[in-house]
């Protein structure tokens, strides 16, 4: 059940939007839900919430999941990364701002991945097969951590 | 450009008679595009040929003199560069301060061809650059027109327009050693690939867009238009209801890696997460993220449970997002709206509150003619283009519209920003004149409208055709009648002609002046070169201390840099206002108040341009009135412009002219001893067309070092100290043989000899 459970929360916030904008956004979820008070209303966002990560367990493949699994990681690196800045102050600001913007410029490039390989997605990318994706992938997260190398100081 | 729709014609007429033969087709457009090229450089050679092989105006010479210096100290002293000659004292933390791509661009080129064992100079390389690069624009304008049509020839049509229109080449001259130099064809360079990114989706080619990107941005302050056209066109293409997963990827990659390339920028630096200017791109990443989340849950969930989850979801997301901008906004954290971007929302705002910006002469709204100037007939052909591009309406098509709409109105508010809507001008123009000629340069006229769809030569424009006729059932035009075939191609033909004719018209007249040599006819026609600028420079060189420093109008800052290699007060960088405004000051005061700021700042000599003999209209008498302004801004008490006007509010030089004009610096040395060169109640300013007081003013504090042949040039030694502890006007009247009046009670003055 555990791994199971990883996955799913992997799902819900995988292909949300970026590491910070996901966490508020689901946190915006639950409250405003909550604020209005619709009983029926929240009960609907439950159902969506449900059949969502029904979808995500039928659908995804095992493959998909572990690049949903590094995208997690990486939200939550990028989740710390911010959390220590807004807490601890942003001094050495090259810094900050190369490892955060390596989590979230790998993130994207990760999502990208994960668009590009999915199946029902082939139409949408003719000329890309997944290795040509990953191919891709890997180019572009070397250009990606060499400026962040780069910029670190 | 004739040459390159005769020639792209004819491979049509070839593949007629040959069939269908791919390599020839290449091999034509391979020698067409070399062709084009060729023409590209070659037109702007005027400069090179007329005068010689020289830097051109004011801030190629300091580009020039950087890049001298990044050839001569290495890459790591120029990246760490702290520049003690210019804005003497204050000294330019220059490396940090610069967009390094050009010179950089450069040093490259010379060290490869010094590996290659080509002797080559420095300064050659500086000056054949832009119609180098200019060269590679013409191809990358070619790459960008074949992404958004299947015509074969708007390609090569838009390559011609982009290799010759004046709108570009004003500013790529040989010897025009500025950053558009190359930055335009990074710009659209960028564009092509951001197109190509966009179309196939692939992480690769937005890698490759962000690369170039960040090319841009090590170039050009302009890269801004990049930063805000991409996301805008991602925002229209979300808002028409076309986000696409290859969107997703391609904006993405490109914003993710672009804003890290163009952080490495020390002038750049954190700009991209704290200015305004940068947060669009900022707020679209994250919008986009959002979408494609929202996509993947509406793929997921029964579409009823998603209108909730929309609902509740977009308004709590939008109403954090907002708070968050807010906040961050009002806590300082973002930087608000820099100036020179306000001045182009509002075109008298510069004027109003930033009169440094508003004085520069490209930061001034575009008059109309100018556009039919620069474009001529591309500018008739632009809204056809455009509008054939509504026609289609692909993803492409959609990015030529939105950056039409943005360039039009950019180069509207500022005449420099002309340059950023030429490469859309001539895509668009490419497209609609291709159009055309595809319609009418058909050989023989059609005799049913199946038959005529035969008669279409290029294969991949026939696919097109077919398949458009069957999806979207428009009727079929076809031109039956050779008259009108033959009128409306002969017309084409002509403007075509028409167009190369004015374009090499305009670039030799108008654009291939170098303005630090100036060329005149003799009344014999035979011409006579006016080299003041450089004689003046090269006698500061040989004749003054390694270290005097020259205080000048910020204008001639870098050109006495470069050419006369002496330190200046101020120069064309203006990114100190109160140090312009102190030698704005000094210009258009009393003797008696600047000669202590002069003291201050260790002014040996004062330079001034003063065009009243020849007719130089851009001399400093005509600029004074700028650095009065900028004064006033910063000492209102002291500079006040309604002085320099006569009760009538005439701005006036002669007899008429007030007190305060008299008196000040500027017109001193300006007019000091000009009436000696007439006969006597003759003087005559040509610029200002005015006669001068016979009686010229009286200079204590300075004394006339040099004037160049022309007295283009004026410069002026400051005087040192009295031996004997007077002050200068008195020192001057005692030389002058007055009889000293009580000098008792001139004592006061001496207090401005404290320094």
């Amino acid at each position: 059940m555990a791994p199971k459970k990883s996955a799913t929360s992997s799902g819900t916030t995988s292909s949300s939007s970026s590491t910070t904008a996901s966490a508020s956004a689901a946190l915006s979820n639950a409250s405003s839900s909550a604020a209005k008070s619709a009983s029926s209303g929240a009960q609907q966002i439950d159902q969506v919430a449900l059949s969502l990560v029904q979808h995500y367990q039928k659908a995804t493949p095992q493959r998909t999941k572990l690049i949903d699994a590094f995208m997690a990681f990486l939200v939550v690196v990028g989740a710390l990364q911010f959390a220590y800045c807004v807490l601890a102050g942003n001094y050495p600001f090259n810094a900050f701002l190369s490892g955060f913007s390596a989590t979230v410029g790998q993130f994207v490039l990760t999502a990208s991945l994960r668009i590009q390989t999915t199946e029902a997605n082939k139409s949408e990318f003719p000329s890309v097969s997944p290795e040509r994706a990953f191919a891709d992938y890997v180019v572009g997260s070397m250009i990606l951590h060499f400026f962040c190398i780069n910029f670190i100081n | 450009m004739a040459v390159a729709t005769d020639a792209s014609s004819a491979p049509m007429e070839l593949l007629v008679s040959v069939g269908k033969n791919q390599s020839t087709k290449t091999l034509l457009r391979v020698l067409i595009l070399c062709f084009i090229a060729a023409a590209a450089v070659a037109s702007r050679l005027f400069s090179v040929i007329r005068f010689e092989s020289i830097i051109h105006e004011f801030d190629p010479w300091f580009n020039f003199r950087a890049t001298k210096y990044l050839v001569a100290h290495g890459f790591y002293d120029f990246w760490n560069w702290f520049d003690d000659r210019t804005w003497h004292p204050l000294g330019r933390v220059t490396g940090g301060t610069l967009y390094p791509g050009l010179m950089v661009t450069s040093g490259a080129i010379y060290h490869a061809l010094r590996a290659l064992t080509v002797p080559v100079d420095i300064r050659n390389i500086c000056v054949l650059l832009a119609p180098a690069f200019s060269g590679l624009t013409a191809f990358a304008a070619y790459l960008l027109t074949n992404e958004m049509t299947t015509s074969s020839s708007a390609g090569l049509l838009a390559a011609a327009f982009m290799g010759i229109t004046p709108g570009y080449i004003s500013r790529s001259v040989a010897g025009s050693y500025d950053n558009e130099a190359i930055a335009i064809f990074l710009l659209v360079y960028t564009f092509y690939l951001w197109i190509k990114a966009l179309k196939v989706g692939s992480v690769m080619w937005g890698a490759l867009c962000a690369l170039f990107y960040g090319y841009m941005v090590a170039s050009w302050g302009g890269y801004a238009f990049i930063t805000c056209l991409i996301p805008l066109h991602a925002f229209v293409l979300v808002c028409m209801g076309r986000f696409s997963n290859r969107l997703y990827v391609a904006y993405n990659t490109w914003y993710a890696l672009g804003t890290l390339a163009s952080m490495q920028i020390p002038f750049v630096g954190f700009a991209p997460v704290s200015t305004s200017e940068h947060m669009p791109a900022l707020g679209i990443f994250g919008f986009l993220q959002l979408v494609a989340f929202l996509e993947y849950v509406r793929s997921a969930v029964p579409s009823r449970q998603f209108q909730t989850f929309l609902y509740v979801g977009l308004g709590g997301v939008f109403g954090v997002a907002l708070l968050g901008l807010v906040g961050l906004t009002t806590g300082g954290y973002i930087a608000p709206w820099s100036g020179r971007f306000y001045s182009l929302w509002d075109t008298s705002y510069a004027k109003i509150h930033i009169p440094i910006i508003a004085s520069v002469s490209e930061h001034q709204p575009t008059a109309w003619p100018a556009f039919f100037f620069d474009l001529n007939m591309l500018i008739w052909l632009f809204p056809a283009g455009v509008y054939m591009c509504f026609q289609k309406l692909e993803d492409e098509h959609v990015f030529v519209i939105v950056y039409a709409l943005f360039g039009s109105y950019f180069a509207g508010v500022m005449v420099r920003l002309m340059l950023t809507l030429t490469p859309v001008v001539c895509v668009a123009a490419a497209i609609a004149a291709s159009q055309l000629l595809d319609t009418y340069l058909v050989y023989k006229s059609p005799v049913a409208p199946e038959a005529k769809e035969e008669e279409v030569t290029d294969g991949t424009a026939k696919k097109s055709k077919q398949s458009a006729l069957r999806s979207t059932s428009q009727p079929v035009v076809g031109i039956y009648t050779l008259i009108s075939k033959g009128f409306i191609a002969g017309a084409m033909t002509l403007f075509l002609l028409i167009f190369v004719q004015h374009c090499t018209w305009v670039t030799s007249n108008a654009y291939s002046s170098p303005s630090v040599v100036l060329a005149s006819r003799m009344p014999d026609g035979s011409q006579h070169i006016i080299d003041d600028y450089r004689e003046a420079y090269q006698w500061l060189r040989q004749n003054t201390k390694e270290d005097a420093k020259i205080m000048s109008w910020w204008d001639y800052g870098y050109q006495i840099g470069g050419m006369a290699d002496r330190p200046t007060l101020v120069d064309n960088n203006t990114w100190n206002n109160t140090h312009i405004a102190t030698v704005g000051k000094a210009m258009s005061s009393r003797e008696e108040v600047s000669y202590p700021i002069m003291r201050q700042h260790e002014v040996d000599y004062v330079l001034v341009v003063f065009g009243g003999l020849l007719g130089y209209s851009g001399d400093d008498i005509n600029k004074f009135l700028w650095m009065v302004r900028i004064a006033e801004g910063i000492w209102p008490d002291e500079v006040k412009e309604r002085d320099y006007f006569t009760p009538r509010g005439e701005y006036r030089v002669d007899s008429e002219a007030s007190e305060t004009m008299k008196n000040s610096l500027m017109y001193k040395m300006s007019y000091y001893n000009y009436c000696s060169l007439f006969p006597p109640g003759q003087a005559q300013d040509r610029v200002r067309g005015v006669r001068l007081p016979d009686q010229g003013p009286v200079l204590n504090t300075l004394e006339e070092a040099y004037t160049s042949e022309n007295w283009i040039i004026r410069i002026y030694k400051v005087k040192d100290l009295d031996n004997v502890g007077r002050d200068h006007a008195l020192a001057a009247s005692f030389d002058r043989g007055n009889k000293k009046k009580k000098a008792g009670k001139k004592r006061g003055p001496r207090v401005l000899r404290a320094e």
